[in-house]
């Protein structure tokens, strides 16, 4: 009962109910507009049989008189298949003519009309059908000409038999073409309720069955996949930033509770104390900068930073951050070389670009030269131009540079180099700088120096200012 | 100063006010936006700070709603989302300046009393020359003398040393440095405004007994005569 009530609830069920219906409707019009023209044409064709009859025989009498009239309607009567003839006295008594039993008065008046009869060789035989038709001769004498309508009536039966067979026909093939389309659908339904059930239950990587005939599920089941393998590749982005974050953020934050755990067991002295919480708060301002630098990334990437972009001169803030990383060069010893090329129109947000030049500079001051003995000989150079249809913003070092198989490597998030293990940094500099890049529209390629890194920043050129 | 915090995390509200008090200032306490709007409307703060989420209302329309009312006492927004538009819809709704969580104290405080000052000299213009002991700036002829001696500045060095004059006797961070001086609004990873101050320090402070330019500890630095120094 439940698998019927599901089955008439169904869309296609419903469907197919409806235009079971309709082509029935459709059928019968079309049948009864064919029978009834068939009736007409018969009883046309009749009437013009009976027509000229009658005229023929009028004819005959105004030619031969009442003698000639029923000699000739005796010897047609006796014809096979002949049509109906009667010839009566002006009081309706038979005088010539095939047909017997009339019922009374029948013949008496002039006109066309359907009645019963019997033919006279045949006077056992139940009455029939005709339609006949009564001339008044001059004389005063009826003549009835009819025709058998017999055929008529087969043929309403003929008819009659094809409404009631095509009523069974539609009916039968209507249902179960339709309970056969429904149940299709339904289990292709049923199919993928029961696919996603299991995937909402955790899955994630089940996928619909697509049959591959293009209609409207396959095309649903297609979009539903393509919709899953998107939130399973955000799951796994999610999955992998967490991950990462569990893992970089652990260390500090195990060292900071050590380094507590150590002070409370060992400090002897107030200024022991405060020197060791002075050492924690910079220790949890580093976890803090982490933090907003993962969020960051996680920001630029998920692609939500694209609101308040705007065109700028990427010169300016190139320049302003190269200044503003001057002063650290000078203190390091490491010479700082600023090429900028005016009017490099970008659309971006300066202050990204400003983050992404620092982060690259301050990985080419603190692993290009900084602290070497012969830190002068390596000197660090940033430059800005134009090229190829592109704003290239360049950092070069002369330091140990990156092996060429570990450049893609390092720009993933918290990898730092095992020849940089013992530096500061969060391995996040340059996955930001990548992150910044995208969001441009650009791309951070890293390059060999030989020796060193360059970092080239290429962001593609906006319309220059002013001119849009 | 009386100080505002509207802000719907209990703890972190407590922690604030108590610090607000240690540090000498006044606190209140609000814990959803519809509170806060009433007190803000009804108390004369000196500066509010906001929680950008708040139950009932959020931060940014009660801002909105307070400067429709012209309510113009400073803001300070402190926002889960430290995003540069972010903080463009703060400022744009009518906040004075915006710290993203988290946040050291030594921070907060510093921004607010920065805020709180700017208020209590909105009246008067501001004065074309800033002066600190025997050190004198000159806002309209770009000179800089120290006991009438001419200090020759670089453009940038001459920034720094106004917005430290500017707001002489308050603890300035190095954040609120990048952010006046360089209008840069992220995290410098290395210590590149130590660098810059240092080399207006060797300028200012060289050659005389007593420092100007000190640095505060864990906050950063500040302007003033006398008292200690931690560098």
């Amino acid at each position: 009962m439940t698998a019927l009530g599901k089955l008439i609830r169904t869309t296609a069920f419903k469907l197919s109910f409806a235009y079971l219906v309709v082509f029935a409707l459709f059928a019968f019009a079309a049948l009864g507009y064919v029978a009834w023209n068939a009736q007409r044409l018969l009883t046309d064709q009749f009437n013009a049989t009976i027509e000229a009859e009658i005229g023929g025989l009028a004819e005959q009498y105004r030619l031969g008189g009442l003698r000639r009239l029923v000699n000739i309607v005796e010897r047609r009567s006796r014809a096979p298949g002949a049509l109906l003839y009667l010839v009566t006295t002006p009081l309706g008594e038979r005088v010539a003519g095939n047909v017997g039993a009339l019922p009374p008065g029948a013949a008496d008046h002039p006109g066309q009309f359907e009645t019963a009869y019997t033919r006279t060789d045949e006077a056992d035989a139940p009455p029939s059908h005709a339609l006949v038709r009564v001339y008044r001769l001059p004389s005063g004498f009826h003549l009835l000409v009819g025709r058998d309508m017999e055929e008529s009536a087969r043929l309403r039966d003929v008819i009659r038999r094809a409404f009631g067979y095509s009523l069974l026909f539609i009916g039968v093939l209507g249902c179960a073409g339709g309970w056969f389309i429904t149940r299709r659908v339904l289990k292709r339904i049923d199919d993928m309720t029961e696919t996603t059930r299991t995937i909402m239950a955790g899955d994630l990587n089940g996928r619909l069955k697509v049959a591959g005939t293009g209609d409207e599920l396959d095309r649903l089941a297609q979009n539903l996949n393509q919709m899953l393998d998107r939130i399973g590749e955000l799951m796994h982005g999610m999955r992998e930033v967490s991950d990462n974050i569990a893992h970089d953020l652990k260390t500090p934050l195990t060292r900071l509770r050590n380094k507590a755990d150590e002070a409370l067991r060992l400090a002897r002295t107030p200024e022991e104390l405060k020197a060791a919480l002075e050492a924690n708060i910079e220790e949890s301002d580093n976890l803090i900068r982490i933090f907003n630098a993962l969020l960051m990334i996680a920001r630029l990437e998920a692609g939500n930073a694209r609101e308040g972009l705007s065109d700028f001169d990427a010169s300016e803030a190139v320049r302003d951050v190269a200044e503003l990383y001057e002063a650290l060069a000078e203190e390091a010893g490491v010479p700082l070389k600023v090429q900028v090329d005016d009017d490099l129109p970008v659309h971006g947000s300066r202050e990204l670009l400003g983050q992404a030049v620092a982060n690259l500079l301050d990985n080419a001051l603190k692993y290009g030269a900084s602290g070497e003995p012969e830190a002068a000989a390596r000197p660090v150079s940033v430059t800005a131009k134009r090229a190829e249809g592109e704003v290239r913003i360049e950092v070069s070092d002369r330091g140990p540079g990156i092996p060429e198989a570990e450049r893609g490597h390092v720009l993933e998030r918290f990898v730092r180099l095992e020849s940089a293990r013992s530096r500061p940094g969060f391995g996040l500099g340059l996955s930001l700088a990548a992150a910044v890049a995208r969001v441009h529209g650009g791309t951070l390629r890293l390059e060999d120096n030989a020796p060193g890194l360059r970092a080239v920043l290429a962001l593609p050129l906006a319309p220059a200012i002013g001119e849009a | 100063m009386r100080i505002l915090i509207i802000e719907d995390d209990k703890e972190a509200a407590a922690y604030l006010v108590k610090a607000f008090r240690e540090a000498g200032h006044m606190a209140d306490h609000a814990a959803d936006g519809l509170d806060g709007y009433a007190m803000a409307e009804g108390g004369d703060y000196d500066v509010l700070v906001v929680d950008r989420m708040l139950p009932k209302l959020d931060g940014l329309s009660l801002i909105r709603s307070l400067r429709e009312q012209k309510i113009e006492s400073p803001v300070l927004i402190l926002s889960a989302l430290g995003q540069v538009d972010d903080r463009v819809k703060g400022l744009r709704a009518g906040g004075d300046d915006y710290l993203p969580k988290p946040y050291a104290f030594s921070e907060l405080l510093a921004r607010v009393e920065v805020l709180a000052r700017r208020r209590a000299s909105v009246s008067h213009a501001e004065p074309t020359t800033y002066r600190v002991g025997d050190l004198e700036l000159d806002r309209l002829s770009h000179r800089v003398t120290r006991s009438d001696h001419e200090i020759i500045l670089q453009p940038r060095e001459f920034r720094l040393l106004e917005y430290l004059m500017k707001n002489a006797n308050q603890v300035v961070t190095r954040t609120m440095l990048l952010e006046h001086v360089w209008d840069y609004h992220f995290d410098p990873q290395t210590n590149v405004i130590d660098v810059h101050v240092s080399r207006l320090r060797a300028k200012i402070d060289k050659g005389f007994d007593k420092p100007l330019i000190h640095t505060i500890r864990g906050a950063g630095y500040m302007v003033r005569v006398g008292g200690e120094t931690d560098a």
